[in-house]
C-alpha cells in the first residue's frame, strides 16, 4: 500500500522548495553557506556555469564524491546535474539518493535527438524550458518541475525573462483559444494533446516553474517572481560574486518579498560587486547553452 | 474568521486553496502586522532552516509565539512541525518550541523514500486519509500531554497539544480538506 516516487510524491517536493532560492555550489563548504544563508535546497556541481562557459570541452555530471561530500554536510535537499540524454548518469545520480536531478542544458548534451524518460526513475527530474511547448514536451517525458532556460553563467537576466515571458503568453493564448482549435495548437508548438488542453483549463503549467539562467541580484530575484514564477535558482551569481553569504543571503529574502520595493531596497544595500556580467551578443550561437535539447 | 497561512518560503499557496475550499477566508502572512487579523496560523510544509531564519530575519517569531501563549491555534505542516517542536534531534536550528515533542528530521529518508499511503486517523472518522511524505519528519518523543492523532510504522505523524496541531504529512497536497476542517473547528472553538 506505500507508494514510493509517485507523481503526487515527486512534484510535491517540487511544491515544498516554491518561494524559495535553489544554489548551485562546488564544496561542502559553500553548501554550508548556502544553507546557512536560507537556501531552500542546494545543486551539487563541479563548476558553476560561468567557469564551465570559461573552461569550455566537455561537461559532465558531477564526480560521485563532490556529490556525496556534499549530501554528508547539509539537511537541505540535493539536487544534481545530468547531460541531456544521459539516462546513465541519472541513474548513477539516483542511486546516490539525490533529491532532484536537473537534465540540464549547462553541460555537454550526451544525445542531440532525445532526452531522458523521466517516468523510469523514482527520483524526481526538472528539466529548462524556452517556451511552453518544450516546457510541455518535458513534463511529457516525466519532468516534475520545470524552469526557464535563461542563459546560465553570464549573470544576465534578459533570456530568463524572455522564457518567461514567452510561456506565460503562451498559457494565455491557450487560455483564449475556443476547443476545437487546441489539437492545431498542440501541434504547432509540438507539445502533448492532454497536456495543452490542462493548460488552457486551468491556465497554468501542471508542474512547479522557476526561473534560472542570469539570475545575479536581490532585484533579478524579485523581478522573475513578479513575472509570475515560483522561486528561483542561482547558479554563478552567488559564488562568483565578492561577497557570496551576503548575497546569498538577500536573494532568499528578495524571493520571499519580492513585492515589496522597501525591503527589497534594504536588502540590495551594501552587498558588494556582483559577478561580472557577459551581453547576450557577443556570445556565438554555439555559445549558447540555452539551444541545446529541443 | 480569518486563517493566515505563513508564506515565507514553502507550500503555501495550497493551504491557502485548502482554507478557501472550507468556505473560510484565509490570507498570505509575510510581516508581522499581517498577525493581527487572523485568528489562526497555519506553517506550511518547505525548507525548515530558511522558513525559521526568515521567520527571526523579519521579525515574525516573537509576536507569533505571543499570539501561541494567548490561544491562538496554529497547524504546522512538515516543516511546520519542525517550527512548532520544543527539540530538534542532532540540530541546533531554530524552532518556536510550542509542543512537548523531540523531532528527527528528514527520519524517513531522502527524496527517493518519499512515500504516500492510505493513514488510519480515528480523529477523522472511519476514512483513511491518503498521507503524502516528503522528506518527511518524525515525532520521536512527545509529552504525556500531547495526543497522538496517527501513526505510521510506530513512529507518530500526526499530533496535537492543546492549540496547536501538527503533521508530519502534507494534507495540503490532497483533495482532502477533513484536516483543515478539523483545525477550523479548532479555530471556532478558540474564538467562542
Amino acid at each position: 500500500m506505500i507508494e514510493k516516487g509517485s507523481w503526487t510524491v515527486k512534484k510535491g517536493l517540487a511544491e515544498m522548495l516554491k518561494g524559495g532560492v535553489i544554489m548551485d555550489v562546488t564544496t561542502p563548504e559553500q553548501a554550508k553557506i548556502a544553507e546557512e544563508a536560507g537556501a531552500c535546497a542546494v545543486m551539487a556541481l563541479e563548476r558553476v556555469p560561468a567557469d564551465i562557459r570559461a573552461a569550455g570541452g566537455v561537461a559532465r555530471m558531477a564526480d560521485p564524491t563532490v556529490i556525496k561530500r556534499i549530501m554528508d554536510v547539509v539537511t537541505i535537499p540535493v539536487m544534481a546535474k545530468a547531460r541531456i540524454g544521459h539516462f546513465v548518469e541519472a541513474q548513477i545520480l539516483e542511486s546516490l539518493g539525490a533529491d532532484y536531478i536537473d537534465e540540464s542544458e549547462v553541460l555537454t548534451p550526451a544525445d542531440d535527438l532525445y532526452h531522458i524518460n523521466k517516468h523510469d526513475f523514482k527520483v524526481p527530474f526538472v528539466c529548462g524550458a524556452k517556451n511552453l511547448g518544450e516546457a510541455l514536451r518535458r513534463i511529457g517525458e516525466g519532468a516534475a518541475m520545470i524552469r526557464t532556460k535563461g542563459e546560465p553563467g553570464t549573470g544576465n537576466v534578459v533570456e530568463a525573462v524572455r522564457h518567461m515571458r514567452a510561456v506565460m503568453g503562451e498559457v494565455r493564448r491557450l487560455q483564449n483559444l475556443p476547443k476545437e482549435e487546441l489539437m492545431t495548437a498542440a501541434k504547432e508548438m509540438a507539445a502533448p494533446y492532454d497536456l495543452v488542453l490542462y493548460v488552457a483549463e486551468h491556465g497554468k503549467l501542471p508542474v512547479v516553474n522557476f526561473a534560472a539562467g542570469g539570475i545575479a541580484t536581490p532585484a533579478d530575484a524579485a523581478l522573475m517572481m513578479q513575472l509570475g514564477v515560483d522561486g528561483v535558482f542561482v547558479g554563478s551569481g552567488i559564488f562568483k560574486s565578492k561577497d557570496p553569504a551576503a548575497r546569498a543571503k538577500a536573494i532568499v529574502a528578495a524571493t520571499t518579498h519580492y513585492n515589496d520595493p522597501k525591503i527589497l531596497a534594504e536588502i540590495s544595500t551594501d552587498l558588494g560587486e556582483a559577478m561580472p556580467g557577459i551581453e547576450i551578443s557577443t556570445l556565438s550561437p554555439t555559445e549558447r547553452m540555452q539551444e541545446r535539447g529541443w | 474568521m480569518k486563517i493566515g497561512v505563513l508564506a515565507l518560503q514553502g507550500a503555501f499557496r495550497e493551504h491557502r486553496l485548502m482554507i478557501e475550499s472550507c468556505g473560510t477566508e484565509a490570507v498570505e502572512i509575510r510581516k508581522p502586522a499581517g498577525l493581527d487579523q487572523v485568528q489562526g496560523l497555519i506553517i506550511p510544509g518547505g525548507e525548515s532552516t530558511t522558513i525559521g531564519k526568515l521567520m527571526r530575519d523579519f521579525g515574525l517569531d516573537q509576536p507569533i509565539l505571543q499570539r501561541a501563549e494567548a490561544g491562538m491555534p496554529i497547524f504546522g505542516t512538515c516543516a511546520g512541525l519542525i517550527m512548532l517542536a520544543k527539540t530538534i534531534r542532532g540540530s541546533d536550528q531554530f524552532s518556536l518550541g510550542l509542543m512537548d515533542i523531540e523531532v528527527e528530521r528528514n527520519a524517513f529518508g531522502r527524496q527517493v523514500d518519499s512515500f504516500e499511503i492510505d493513514l488510519a486517523v480515528p480523529v477523522l472518522g472511519y476514512k483513511p486519509f491518503r498521507a503524502v511524505f516528503i522528506r518527511a519528519p518524525w515525532i520521536e518523543k512527545a509529552a504525556p500531554n500531547v495526543g497522538i492523532l496517527a501513526q505510521h510504522d510506530d513512529k507518530i505523524v500526526f499530533a496535537r497539544q492543546g492549540n496547536f496541531l501538527a503533521s508530519a504529512f502534507h494534507p495540503e497536497l490532497t483533495g482532502d480538506n477533513r484536516i483543515h476542517r478539523y483545525f477550523l473547528n479548532m479555530v471556532k472553538e478558540a474564538v467562542n
